[in-house]
């Protein structure tokens, strides 16, 4: 373990953490709701970037009709994407209900690939260098930290504040649940389907209002990565990172869709600080290998449920 | 659906009752579909041929998947990872221990089945979607580690190895026809054995375990026993393919067709044939390798219609053709192509009452 590295790198880790955080909320909500796993997530995450790229001005024919500075253009993303999350469970996920696991599997798999090559054909395979970002790529905080690689700590102001952005939007997110009559509603929804209509709420209201608000959480998520890692076809693979996260975190659980993904971030990032050049090249699989420890130990993960099956 | 026969066919005989191929005219009709498939390169052209060969070894592949996740009700996504498996363990035996394809596909089927195995341990904690999440892990790990480890002999960060013409004695099979046979060869085992495992006291338990395990487990199935079989038996067919794959393609590795975009392909593939069904595997990947085909047809002509979109044009259309295609199944054909070939005799048969 190359001890001075470990303060940056634990910083770092928290910080992408975060952003896998907000994805990871994102796949909670839709399986809290309707226990489907939506394999998709991935991909609403890159459409969402690629969706405010283009309201940005990012592309030559897009820019005559939109230009939009980036806060605003994340609002019409927004607005964009809750309708497309909206349409997708109406059109894809509503005729599944009932169906067996392999079936909302294969559709969201189904689902993943369809958006994938929509996306390629929309916007081109090429990836985008001109997202705008709040902060140049070189702007950084300089903390100083004793003992650390250097004795300071560097954070790159754009992950500082998509790190900022992605908690304000759990938190929002949170507050949202357990606050408003909507969530509350979302929240029996996710107890028992059946108790939840005999008091009167429109369940597949909710599946809908789930995934426009997966949908949302998804373009946030993206606009966050790309301010990263700029717009490309590979943030659909990024996100898979994601997963796990939601597996260490527990299906069923926003706090352990929060925790897994910060825990995510931070094991991808140490392995990172290895001495040995094997752990280092590990990094990009060490997820899943915590995945399948977690499987292993505990399947429901740090904070879900217990799958009891009763006959 | 249960089988309907004519009035007057009857069996008088146990053999009878359990042959696969009853009576003479099933005889003559399996005589002429060898036949006319062994002359194909006679007959066809290079693009039919070729087209076998590749849903040859998608063919094995799904047809193991269809003993996991369709007799077993164990949903994998790691299929093609264990292909790859197959198609490495094949080229090394035949590169490094000078041995002759015929004796590196059996290697390379074992070899793959021991990793199915290890990676169907997990069955003995979880099951359901978390097993599935399981192979997920799989299907990444497995390129991960031959891109990382044993760099000269895998290839390293290319990932990729070139395998030897396969040679049988002094017989090259150095084209495309002359691989066909090995190709086709190879799938009427699998075939036969796949059937086999269907009919049998193996293939009854796995559809226990995926019907109702608690009910297996009280009659006797050892679920993990029998599901530990379904990994080692889909993933050791796997490695036949990947094997195939491999030689046919005279290399092997992580970029050549082996991740989870060719997973999730076999995926649909065997449900849009038909799960738990022996033709499945056939319909689904003839519908679908066609169907990537037209799709390649129509990217290349809208990529020649619109020059400036081109590269988008050559790639796009194959997931959204696949992903429309598998969606609309699901939700209008989830049992798959099989199911209403079944349909389609029985309303043959009852006619004129069939609706």
């Amino acid at each position: 373990m190359n001890w001075p590295l470990v303060p940056q790198q634990i910083a770092t880790g928290i910080l992408n953490g975060g952003i896998i955080a907000l994805i990871a909320l994102g796949i909670v909500l839709i399986f809290k709701s309707s226990e489907v796993f939506n394999f998709a997530q991935g991909q609403l995450v890159m459409l969402g970037a690629y969706v405010t790229w283009w309201f940005t001005g990012g592309s030559e024919s897009g820019a005559e009709i939109f230009n939009l500075p980036l806060w605003a253009a994340v609002l019409l993303a927004i607005i964009v994407m809750a309708f497309v999350g909206l349409f997708i469970e109406r059109l894809a996920l509503r005729p599944m209900t009932g169906q067996p696991l392999l079936s909302i599997v294969l559709m969201t798999l189904g689902l993943a690939a369809f958006l994938d090559g929509l996306t390629a054909l929309t916007f081109g395979i090429e990836p985008k260098n001109n997202f705008p970002a709040p902060f140049s790529p070189s702007d950084v905080f300089r903390i100083p930290f004793p003992g650390a690689f250097n004795d300071t700590i560097i954070l790159k102001k754009t992950l500082v504040a998509a790190f900022i952005v992605a908690v304000l939007a759990m938190v929002a997110f949170m507050l949202f649940f357990r606050l408003t009559r909507t969530g509350l509603a979302m929240r029996a929804t996710a107890e028992d389907h059946e108790l939840a209509r005999s008091v009167g709420i429109k369940v597949p209201h909710i599946f809908g209002l789930s995934w426009a608000i997966a949908g949302i959480i998804a373009t946030l998520g993206g606009v966050l990565l790309a301010s990263q890692v700029g717009v490309s076809l590979s943030l659909s693979t990024v996100v898979l990172i994601a997963f796990p996260a939601v597996l260490l975190g527990g299906l069923d659980s926003f706090p352990g869709a929060i925790v897994g993904g910060i825990i995510v971030g931070l094991v991808a990032a140490l392995a990172q600080a290895s001495k040995v050049i094997e752990v280092r090249n590990a990094a990009e699989i060490a997820p899943y290998i915590l995945l399948l420890i977690v499987l292993v130990i505990r399947p429901e993960g740090l904070f879900g449920q217990k799958r009891i099956e009763r006959i | 659906m249960g089988i309907l026969r004519p009035a007057g066919d009857f069996d008088r005989d146990y053999k009878q009752d359990m042959a696969v191929i009853r009576k003479r005219w099933q005889w003559l009709a399996v005589g002429l579909g060898l036949l006319v498939t062994f002359t194909a390169p006679l007959w066809g052209n290079a693009y039919i041929v070729s087209t076998a060969n590749r849903l040859a070894y998608f063919i094995i592949a799904i047809q193991g998947l269809n003993i996991l996740t369709g007799y077993s009700g164990q949903i994998s996504l790691g299929q093609a990872a264990f292909m790859l498996v197959g198609g490495y363990i094949s080229a090394l035996v035949v590169t490094y221990a000078g041995l002759s394809m015929f004796i590196a596909l059996p290697v390379a089927a074992l070899g793959a089945g021991v990793v199915g195995l290890i990676f169907g341990l997990p069955s003995l904690r979880v099951k359901g979607f978390y097993l599935a999440m399981a192979t997920l892990a799989a299907q990444i790990i497995i390129p991960w580690l031959t891109r990382h480890s044993f760099k000269e002999l895998l290839g390293g960060s290319s990932g990729r190895i070139d395998v030897p013409v396969p040679t049988l004695g002094s017989i090259e099979f150095n084209e495309v026809t002359e691989y066909f046979y090995i190709s086709m060869v190879v799938l009427l085992i699998t075939t036969l054995l796949v059937l086999n495992i269907s009919r049998t006291r193996l293939g009854r338990a796995f559809v226990s375990v995926r019907d109702n395990d608690l009910a297996a487990e009280l009659l006797g199935v050892n679920l993990f026993s029998y599901k530990l079989r379904a990994f080692f038996i889909a993933a050791m067919l796997a490695g036949v393919a990947g094997a195939l794959k491999a030689h046919s393609q005279r290399a092997v590795g992580t970029e050549l067709g082996y991740g989870l975009t060719e997973s999730i392909l076999m995926l649909g593939m065997l449900v849009i044939g038909g799960l738990g069904s022996n033709l499945g595997p056939f319909l689904g990947a003839v519908v679908v390798i066609l169907l990537e085909d037209l799709a390649n047809l129509i990217g290349s002509q809208a990529a020649l219609a619109f020059p400036e979109y081109a590269p988008r044009m050559l790639t796009s259309f194959r997931p959204i053709f696949f992903g429309l295609v598998l969606m609309i199944f699901l939700i209008f054909e989830p049992r798959g192509l099989a199911h209403r070939w079944q349909l389609i005799k029985a309303a043959w048969r009852l006619r004129p009452f069939s609706r």
